[in-house]
């Protein structure tokens, strides 16, 4: 079903640049760490001094055969780099070594969820490998400007959707579910604050049944939320325009997160020729079924695998199987909890909860990571392990949950120590009940002749003698056999 | 110290007639007596000598190579760390690299001393060395016809050749990307091999067109070529078209007999022929069977496409590893320009001489939006095609193919005035197959001009990385002409 917006159906499609995790450049060694002082990471080659050549790091063709199966797609055994030529001063060499007529990946997919529920499929065109540019600093001098050239030939995966999104929240999704594709397989860190996802985005309005409209590329997005605000706008900005009797031209677009419109970058007819051409210096790139096989077989367990095994073998939710998959180390932190619980069959659902709970709200809370916690993962284990055996009742498990987090101490040591231990014993339960019966003759009166909402006045006074770490069930059961005798 | 060659150089040295030091400051003063030739940019007398000595003390201390304490001369396309490396042109007139070529660096591992950076057509464009940004070089030899005007030694290699023929150094390394080492090979006299693609590493080398691109010696005989291009290649992992192959000792099959070896003739190359040019081929054909070839009259349909292939692909690459030098980094720049666009412009229009702005107009019309497929697409399919006409019309009948290495004899500065671009183009008719093909082609000299008396050579072609066989009939032929005893003949300046 199409969403349409005064009868205009939206139609979109990504371009997403995911810098390649390595160790080093893509044509050369110059480390790739974030953060280096300007100009720091940067090799002869990458100056493109005269007689310099690229040699193709290899770990970088392996994360992109990696992201290929990932999303579903063909990897080519046979792949070439080409030249895409351009002046710019952050380009030293004046062209980009990218992968046009053939790339590494075709024809592959993503699953998504749409705005109504429903399960959504975005064709992905392509995946190609190519060098990042550097950086120019204009801001710094009136008269100048300033080259840094570390991020360039840092390796980069293009992978580029068909125009199968139909609006904003589609365009998120598909960028969320990439993302943490990505981050799964380790082919990507995808900080994007730190500039290594970004998204280009077409986008174009049409009426159902007429031939797509002219679109407009809105260039170098740099968050998921701006994506969303981007496409947004330039939906409206494109209904209005037509509306308004005007034609939509084929141009390039920028973002301005600070107004939150897009504005004219170039027109088509400003475009570059670029001039691509295979390049000499590089041989075609040739992968062996035994290469792609064995990384295929490599690949970890994909988010969406994950996530219907969790709702089979945990006995989840969907709902909460989608959230523990999102991470891979929130979903391996669950998998570890669940195996250390002494009944992991009795725990597995009520170890999600407290994931997903107490402790992604601590996570929130303290900014920190999964793996930053203070305690060990059989500790959380064992705490809901104390709950299910009845150790201690849910509402004491926060109090000694607090306790765990501050100061790391074994959840049943705490249980100890602060006497937290539930108290299930009828015959101390009854004690505490028929005190409170005599102390409340009114309550009983009024309870007998037919107020029976006081029973529960009764459970929580008795809760109260109790230091509230009465067993709720023994307290009901209790009350009610005495309140009705 | 006359005409020495690598072998009799490393004879000397070793018997202790001279030392590397001596040989070395007289080849830097001959340099000096013959500036006018205008072989070399740049000489680096200093390193010269420093390099000379260490040869000397490591020849003292017992060491030997194959190439130690010979003084030798560099194309200044070869970037040598500290030396300054101008590839001939304006704009990079004042770049000196921090790194080495391997080519260099193989040379010296072996022990070369380097006297200097030769002259050369700007960024190997060119086919007689007048495109150079320091202007031309001259051969030392005259024309009998007219022995008032100054020859040019080809290209784009031209001052290498130049200085090996004058015996301004012992040999030189050159480039070839369409004939560059094997035409002025012919017009100086000199032994030439451009070897297989992807035998000699490009790391280091200043780009022309890559796919085309590959080093090589020029030498004043067949062994000291095999003596330097052994010292010259080597697997490279820095230069990703380098070859892990392995090739013989060269020197140990000079002197093997080619009986019974198979020479093809291929008729494509006959054509238009000047009667010199028959003579040296017919010449050449009697020595090998003289010697036991059988020689195959062969038909290479595709050869008249290949040199507007050349002139397409070579132009194309150009364009693009060319586009580096901006401005913006280590070149020259304009001293005029008010924005990026003029830094751009006036810095290329400026360092870029007219052959090089000429190459990369082509080049960057041959790729252009709607004539790629036209042009680009539709010579890599004439390359395809012309590797399978070598493969199964040439290799698979004979061993080596002879053929004219250069329609003419050297040609007089005069004389170029009244060329076009094309007519100048067409020098490389016969040389630019074997880059296209990614072949191994050698020009050894067989005699003079019957007229002028100036040197002429012939070509041997084999297959990929079959530089053996070529060695071998070169040998063969280098010991008929004589050809050491013919150059006495040469009208000198």
């Amino acid at each position: 079903m199409s969403k349409l917006i005064n009868g205009w159906e939206v139609v979109i499609g990504l371009e997403v640049h995911a810098q390649i995790s390595t160790q080093s450049k893509l044509f050369s060694s110059s480390p790739t760490v974030f953060g280096a002082d300007p100009n720091e990471q940067v090799s002869f080659y990458d100056v493109a001094m005269p007689g310099m050549l690229p040699v193709l790091n290899e770990e970088a063709v392996n994360q992109a055969i990696k992201t290929g199966f990932a999303i579903n797609g063909t990897v080519n055994k046979m792949s070439q780099f080409d030249r895409k030529n351009y002046f710019y001063p952050d380009l030293p060499s004046g062209y980009q070594i990218s992968q046009l007529f053939h790339p590494i990946v075709s024809n592959g997919y993503i699953d998504i969820t749409d705005e109504d529920g429903n399960s959504k499929r975005i064709n992905i065109e392509r995946i190609h490998i190519e060098q990042d540019a550097g950086k120019s600093i204009h801001d710094l001098d009136k008269e100048h400007s300033y080259i840094d050239l570390n991020r360039a030939g840092i390796p980069l995966m293009e992978i580029v959707s068909k125009p199968d999104i139909r609006s904003s929240y589609e365009a998120m999704q598909y960028l969320k579910q990439l993302r943490m594709l990505l981050r799964y397989i380790g082919a990507c860190a995808c900080n994007m604050e730190q500039g290594n996802l970004r998204a280009d985005a077409n986008v174009s309005i049409h009426k159902l049944d007429t031939p797509f409209g002219n679109r407009a590329e809105i260039k170098n997005i740099n968050s998921i939320k701006f994506l969303g605000d981007a496409i947004d706008y330039e939906i409206q900005r494109q209904i209005y325009e037509v509306e308004s009797g005007k034609t939509i031209h084929q141009e390039t677009r920028l973002f301005d997160s600070r107004t939150g419109e897009t504005r004219t970058m170039r027109s088509k007819e400003d475009a570059a020729d670029y001039r691509y051409f295979p390049d000499p210096d590089l041989k075609p790139v040739v992968l062996s079924d035994e290469r792609i096989n064995k990384i295929k077989s490599e690949l970890p367990e994909l988010p969406s695998v994950k996530k219907t095994r969790f709702v089979e073998q945990y006995k989840l939710t969907p709902a909460d199987a989608s959230i523990l998959v999102e991470e891979r180390k929130t979903a391996d932190y669950y998998e570890k909890a669940v195996k250390a619980s002494r009944m992991p069959e009795e725990t597995s659902k009520l170890i999600a909860n407290w994931l997903i709970g107490e402790v992604f709200a601590i996570l929130n809370k303290e900014n920190k990571e999964i793996s930053d916690l203070a305690f060990p993962i059989e500790y959380i284990a064992e705490l809901v392990d104390l709950i299910v055996d009845k150790t201690i009742s849910g509402r004491i498990a926060k109090t000694v949950f607090a306790n765990m987090n501050e100061n790391g101490k074994h959840p049943k040591e705490i249980v100890e120590e602060l006497d937290l231990a539930q108290i299930t014993d009828p015959e101390i339960i009854t004690k505490s009940a028929k005190e409170i019966i005599e102390q409340s003759p009114k309550q009983l009166e009024q309870y007998k002749s037919g107020k029976t909402q006081l029973f529960g006045y009764f459970v929580g006074q008795t809760m109260k003698a109790l230091q509230g770490k009465g067993n709720p069930e023994v307290i009901n059961s209790v009350l009610t056999k005495l309140l009705n005798n | 110290m006359e005409d020495l060659t690598i072998a009799s150089t490393l004879k000397g040295l070793k018997n202790g007639d001279f030392t590397s030091k001596e040989i070395t400051e007289d080849y830097l003063k001959k340099i000096e007596d013959n500036k006018d030739l205008n072989a070399y940019i740049t000489v680096c007398s200093d390193i010269a000598i420093k390099m000379a000595e260490v040869a000397d003390k490591k020849r003292a201390n017992g060491e030997t190579d194959s190439m130690l304490g010979v003084p030798i001369a560099v194309k200044d396309l070869f970037c040598t760390k500290g030396i300054k490396t101008t590839a001939a042109s304006k704009i990079l007139s004042e770049f000196v690299p921090e790194y080495e070529s391997t080519v260099t660096q193989n040379l010296i591992n072996h022990g070369a001393v380097f006297l200097g950076k030769t002259n050369m057509d700007e960024f190997a464009m060119g086919s007689s060395n007048v495109t150079s940004y320091f202007g031309p070089c001259f051969l030392p030899y005259r024309k009998q016809s007219a022995p008032d005007m100054p020859l040019v030694p080809g290209g784009s290699s031209g001052g290498s050749a130049t200085a090996v023929a004058s015996d301004l150094c012992v040999a030189a390394t050159a480039s070839d990307t369409g004939g560059s080492i094997r035409q002025p090979a012919s017009f100086s006299g000199l032994v030439g091999i451009k070897p297989t693609y992807g035998l000699c590493s490009r790391y280091g080398m200043v780009a022309f067109a890559s796919s085309l691109d590959q080093a090589g010696p020029l030498t004043k005989t067949v062994e000291d070529a095999a003596i330097m291009l052994n010292a010259m290649s080597s697997y490279d992992p820095k230069d990703s078209t380098s070859e892990n192959v392995n090739i013989p000792d060269l020197r140990s099959v000079l002197g093997k007999s080619i009986k019974g070896m198979k020479i093809g003739l291929p008729k494509e190359y006959l054509e238009n022929l000047n009667e010199d040019g028959i003579n040296s081929i017919n010449e050449a054909k009697r020595w090998l069977e003289d010697a036991g070839c059988e020689i195959v009259n062969i038909s290479l349909k595709t050869t008249p496409y290949a040199l507007p292939a050349y002139y397409i692909i070579a132009p194309a690459e150009a364009s693009s590893n060319l586009a580096r030098y901006d401005g913006v980094k280590y070149t020259y720049r304009s001293p005029s320009y008010s924005n990026l666009e003029e830094l751009y412009v006036n810095s290329r229009s400026e360092g870029f001489g007219e052959e090089v702005q000429r190459r990369i107009l082509t080049g960057t019309y041959v790729l252009s939006a709607g004539y790629y497929d036209a042009y680009y697409n539709k010579a890599l399919k004439i390359q395809k095609m012309i590797k399978e006409d070598f493969n199964n019309n040439a290799f698979s009948k004979v061993d080596v193919l002879l053929t004219p290495t250069t329609p003419s004899t050297a040609f007089g500065m005069s004389e170029i005035n009244n060329m076009s671009p094309i007519d100048m183009y067409l020098n490389d008719i016969f040389t630019v197959t074997v880059n296209i093909a990614g072949l191994p082609a050698m020009s050894v000299p067989c005699g003079l001009s019957s007229k002028d008396k100036l040197p002429m050579g012939v070509q041997l072609i084999a297959n990929r990385f079959n530089e053996t066989d070529i060695f071998k009939v070169a040998y063969v032929m280098e010991q008929a002409a004589n050809f050491n005893d013919l150059k006495k003949e040469i009208l000198r300046r």
